[in-house]
């Protein structure tokens, strides 16, 4: 197979390029659909061995210029084959995905994760935290020409839930792996942009490292600094303070002094909704209890598009159970779990993004928030 | 009122399910054997008149130190109206044979009994999850402990978890009983609160586990 690099010159040329490319069924790289190829822009078609001889017979009876831009197709496949590796854990040197990693640790494997995938990866500002510390996410894109739809992943809103980012650190370095041998995941990069946000309460996380490991909130303090802590799933702008939550600080699900009174919360919200007409899926881990959980918490009247969430849930719970035979319940949270207003899946849903997830990773409840290393791998794999 | 079957996968099923996947751990469990909750099979619930709510329940309950290993088990849980104090009442039976433990439990009733200095740990299991070989035992002991607090103190409104072991300290006696003094760690669910709770806890292989003294403690307060 051979990829012709082409720049057609007049209207006639395109039409005839674009007749072409649907009677042989040739595959465009660049762009990617026959409606998008103009004169004057780049266009970049692989054409199968077979057809390459008639392919440029056609060009040079339309006195079309072409390059070659590849001449073997499957030798460069061949070549960017990941080797076999003995520990296929890690894509940075000498990081172990299956252990737990301190925030600092954190902030040096983003910043590795780029250098390394820089064709993919970028990372990004988000905002700072309460004591000032600063949020990023990454940016896992294929360069296109075409603005693609995003789903956006945030990992660690509650700092006891370890195995959260844990979780993302894995996603990331699972997609970059495999991105050029895993068809799924080509095509899935080829369609969409991942946003992932590996540590959302940075400071509560650090706390739960440092002091105590039980610890769920941000480190926001109130009243005169002799209480801390906003639950930052309570703390966003749907139906903010009315169900579920506690207004008192000392509380584990104090909702904070008002929507968005947070920090951490006001950076992610301010970003999605800046782009939220481009975000196809918002999802966002939490452990523990083995669930897919659906809008709503602040009410039991089901979203909208209850269906097709519950339809794409199931399946990802099927395709989950597949692994290692863990079960995950799907249906909302305010019927599985309790009623809960103020949390970012309930908002993003109700800003307008059709699919909106909260998922809470293993166990059951035996280790709960300790969940023992050894299951990272093992619920990460299921999981992806 | 007639007995209405609820969604097993819902918060008043699983609620009532901890409960009693609690209380059995407490009967049944011991250093040598924890049972943990896997899945709920079937749930219903019956309104009685002056008494309170009737839970049925099937239940498939897993060993925690063999994960593989499952019972089915069928419980019935009344939470009494009104009073708070009363704790709920809860039976059940257990599907078939659970593993025999007397060989692990006789072995560590004489290690800790031969021990010269009591013994004294703090949080089990660790921030990554890890349980010392030693310590498990130690560990299945509280959650066994935990299971009747647990029973004590649940509500409909509640669901208690085991989370960790704070700090455990042994009490030599000179009868045939092992003493620990435990500060454990317990998850609310519903108020997402980590609980600090207190158990005195005697044992002996034959004579099973009791808590003779039990107190919920303050939340030291976050700095």
């Amino acid at each position: 197979d051979q990829v012709l690099h082409i720049v057609p010159e007049t209207f006639q040329q395109v039409q005839h390029l674009q007749h072409l490319c649907s009677t042989l069924l040739l595959d465009l790289w660049k762009p990617q659909l026959p409606e998008d190829i103009w004169a004057g822009e780049d266009l970049h078609i692989r054409v199968p061995a077979p057809l390459v001889q008639e392919v440029k017979d056609s060009l040079d009876q339309h006195v079309i210029s072409y390059k070659v831009l590849i001449s073997d197709v499957q030798e460069l496949v061949d070549q960017s084959m990941p080797r076999v590796r003995s520990s296929q854990r890690q894509v940075s040197e000498g990081y172990d995905y299956t252990q737990y990693h301190s925030m600092e640790e954190i902030y040096q494997w983003m910043t590795q994760i780029q250098e390394n995938n820089s064709e993919l990866v970028t990372q990004h500002y988000l905002g700072k935290t309460v004591e000032n510390q600063t949020m990023y996410y990454l940016q896992i894109s294929q360069p296109s020409d075409k603005t693609k739809k995003i789903i956006w992943m945030d990992c660690g809103i509650h700092a006891r839930e370890w195995i959260s980012p844990a979780f993302c650190q894995w996603f990331v370095k699972e997609i970059l792996q495999n991105y050029k041998s895993d068809p799924n995941i080509s095509r899935f990069l080829q369609n969409l942009d991942l946003y992932v946000l590996p540590v959302l309460n940075i400071d509560g996380y650090i706390y739960s490292w440092e002091n105590e490991r039980l610890w769920r909130k941000n480190r926001s303090p109130y009243m005169n600094g002799t209480c801390y802590g906003t639950d930052l799933n309570r703390n966003f702008n749907s139906s903010w303070g009315s169900i579920g939550v506690s207004y008192n600080c000392s509380s584990d699900i104090f909702c904070g002094s008002g929507p968005e009174s947070e920090p951490e919360t006001r950076a992610v919200a301010q970003f999605i909704e800046r782009k939220k007409s481009d975000i196809l899926c918002y999802l966002t881990i939490h452990s523990y209890g083995q669930y897919i959980l659906t809008p709503y918490g602040s009410t039991t009247e089901p979203p909208s598009n209850n269906e097709e969430l519950m339809y794409v849930a199931e399946k990802a719970a099927a395709a989950l159970m597949g692994k290692y035979g863990t079960s995950y319940e799907v249906g909302s949270t305010s019927l599985i779990l309790y009623s809960n207003s103020g949390s970012s899946r309930d908002w993003t849903h109700m800003i307008g993004i059709p699919f909106t997830y909260t998922f809470e990773l293993r166990d059951k409840g035996t280790y709960g928030f300790v969940l023992p290393s050894e299951q990272i791998q093992p619920t990460c794999e299921e999981t992806m | 009122a007639a007995a209405m079957e609820l969604p097993p996968s819902h918060y008043p099923a699983s609620r009532a399910a901890a409960l009693a996947a609690g209380f059995v751990c407490y009967r049944r469990g011991s250093p040598g054997r924890g049972l943990a909750l896997r899945a709920v099979r079937r749930a219903g619930r019956q309104a009685i008149e002056d008494v309170g709510h009737k839970y049925h329940l099937e239940l498939v309950l897993e060993d925690v130190l063999d994960r593989d290993t499952t019972v089915n088990c069928t419980a019935e849980v009344l939470y009494h109206l009104g009073n708070k104090n009363i704790a709920p009442d809860v039976q059940f039976t257990i599907e078939g044979e659970l593993k025999n433990t007397d060989e692990a439990d006789n072995i560590f009733y004489n290690r800790i009994k031969s021990l010269e200095k009591e013994l004294v740990a703090e949080n089990i299991p660790d921030s990554h999850g890890k349980v010392s070989p030693e310590m498990e035992p130690v560990l299945l002991l509280a959650r066994v402990a935990a299971g009747y607090v647990i029973w004590q103190n649940s509500t409909e409104n509640t669901k208690f978890q085991f989370a960790q072991i704070k700090h455990v300290k042994q009490v030599k006696r000179s009868d045939e009983y092992l003493e620990f003094d435990y500060v454990i760690l317990l998850h609310e669910m519903v108020s997402q609160e980590i609980i600090p709770w207190q158990m005195t806890v005697l044992w002996h292989p034959q004579r099973g586990v009791q808590v003779t003294q039990d107190s919920r403690q303050a939340k030291h307060p976050s700095e």
